[in-house]
């Protein structure tokens, strides 16, 4: 299976079984779409004429030779058919330390941070029993993530340290290295907080939309002001307390801020080099979900984007936007390509009374229940199911060329728009796709630098 | 490096089977909230380690 796409006049295949990325001549662009079809005097015959033969016999020559070397015309390595390893093994959890957020932001997925219940806070007790759990359920693996999550998480930042000692003392008796995220809105980070994270190692993923108007539109304190002012005061100078490094700062783009790629370099100029903006996923009765009609524009804010980033690498200031990075060569094994972030089954998430989900997105909701931290995983069979459920069972998934950078989406969204989480929800893929076309566009250019 | 194609990688996805799928990398997030990790960005720690 090939992709055949084009950036700013270069014309690039993707080879997709292998993985392999080629830039080629307009004679090749057209010759591989017949090479599987046509035998060879036919394709001198079809282009000798416009191309001259010689030419012609040359580039069938390379794309035979690239093809002896499976990097052209690959086949599926799995036949299209793949079983994940039974086995009850869980490597991260998703901890949500407070159902509540003192922030009032209107795409929130999580009912303002209460996920649609009381606000409530994980008590250490319960935190405890999920390491417990965690650490149980881990098997042979020594690599374990932990993600402190909300609601705002560091409104019980006093369980929050104690479940950091807690991880360190049980990893420490068990052979394990547990690593600690926190997921924030920033405005709790204060010298003492922005410490202790430090001291710890503690990764951030720090919540800032972007553009002052885009921010405070979407992510309103309770009294219905703005957040940016404060937001961005905090973030930075926790950045400055850690050096700039060890943190990544994610945005939201809505149909309110289609040009989006404004918001990225917005956060660029003030400084930030790792950066996240991600597309809002909502139904569409909300009026800020992006709609089909919003692709091309959103397509166009990508490749400007794309553009801006090539031009300050050029320029010797790199951004890291987390969605244009690829690693073509050492990139995560094909079983992870296939099943993705492992939800249901090897990532948890757990609300703050111990109950047991498929991930953050699903908590709250009753059909998804799994067990519970104390009693453990009751409802396996749906822990199944989400095993089961990868590029090769997804509908449309093995034979979309995007299959081993997306590995079929999030189920959360699928089942979100399309009530399945068997069916992608296509708007994120068509999003995803142009991510991937960009990242290889800007690999391209990086390789035909250097060289 | 041929006249009319210029390969940019030749590392092959299929190669990564045999002795794969340790588990041990970073888990990945597909949703647009967390951004832990995508998929197609990660590293695998196996290679990393080498």
């Amino acid at each position: 299976m090939l992709h055949k796409f084009e950036f700013d006049g270069k014309k690039m295949v993707l080879d997709v079984h292998s993985g392999s990325v080629h830039e080629v001549d307009e004679l090749v662009w057209w010759l591989l779409d017949d090479f599987e079809v046509l035998a060879r005097p036919e394709l001198l015959e079809k282009f000798g004429a416009r191309y001259g033969a010689e030419e012609v016999a040359i580039a069938i020559a390379e794309i035979e030779e690239l093809e002896r070397e499976g990097l052209l015309f690959s086949p599926d390595p799995y036949k299209g058919k793949y079983s994940p390893p039974a086995g009850g093994i869980t490597k991260a959890l998703c901890l949500h330390l407070a159902h509540s957020c003192n922030l009032r932001c209107r795409y929130c997925f999580a009912g303002q941070g209460s996920f649609g219940g009381a606000n409530e806070l994980m008590p250490a007790g319960i935190g405890k029993s999920a390491i417990d759990f965690l650490i149980g359920r881990s098997g042979s693996r020594k690599n374990l993530n932990m993600d402190f999550f909300g609601g705002e998480p560091l409104l019980n930042f006093q369980v929050l340290k104690e479940l950091v000692a807690y991880g360190r003392l049980r990893g420490r008796e068990e052979g394990k290295e547990i690593e600690f995220t926190v997921t924030t809105n920033a405005l709790l980070l204060n010298s003492e907080i922005s410490s202790y994270l430090n001291q710890e190692g503690i990764s951030a993923v720090l919540s800032l939309d972007g553009r002052r108007e885009v921010h405070d539109n979407m992510r309103q304190t309770p009294g219905g002001g703005g957040s940016y002012e404060q937001v961005l005061e905090r973030i930075r100078s926790f950045v400055d307390s850690r050096d700039g490094s060890n943190y990544i700062i994610r945005g939201t783009y809505t149909r309110c801020n289609l040009d989006f790629c404004a918001d990225v370099l917005h956060m660029a100029d003030l400084g930030y080099k790792h950066l996240s903006v991600e597309p809002v996923v909502a139904t569409s009765e909300a009026a800020y979900a992006i709609c089909e009609e919003d692709l091309p524009v959103l397509f166009s804010q990508y490749e400007q984007l794309a553009r801006e980033l090539l031009r300050r690498r050029e320029e010797g200031r790199p951004v890291d936007f987390f969605h244009f990075n690829i690693d073509l060569d050492g990139g995560p094994c094909l079983p992870k390509r296939l099943t993705g972030c492992g939800a249901g089954y090897e990532y948890l998430a757990v609300a703050p009374n111990g109950d047991l989900y498929p991930c953050h997105q699903f908590v709250g909701r009753p059909k998804f229940l799994l067990g519970n931290v104390s009693e453990g995983l009751v409802n396996g069979d749906i822990g199944d199911v989400f095993r089961n459920t990868h590029v090769y069972t997804k509908e449309d998934c093995a034979a979309c060329w995007a299959k081993f950078y997306c590995s079929g989406g999030c189920h959360a969204n699928a089942e979100l728009l399309n009530g399945s989480i068997y069916k992608p929800y296509l708007l994120g893929c068509a999003l995803m796709k142009k991510r991937i076309e960009c990242a290889l566009y800007l690999k391209v250019k990086e390789s035909s630098q250097a060289g | 490096m041929g006249k009319h194609i210029r390969t940019i990688n030749s590392a092959s996805i299929a190669a990564a089977i045999t002795g794969r799928g340790c588990g041990e990398c970073q888990t990945s997030c597909q949703s647009a909230c967390k951004t832990s990790c995508t998929v197609g960005n990660q590293a695998c720690v196996k290679k990393t380690e080498k």
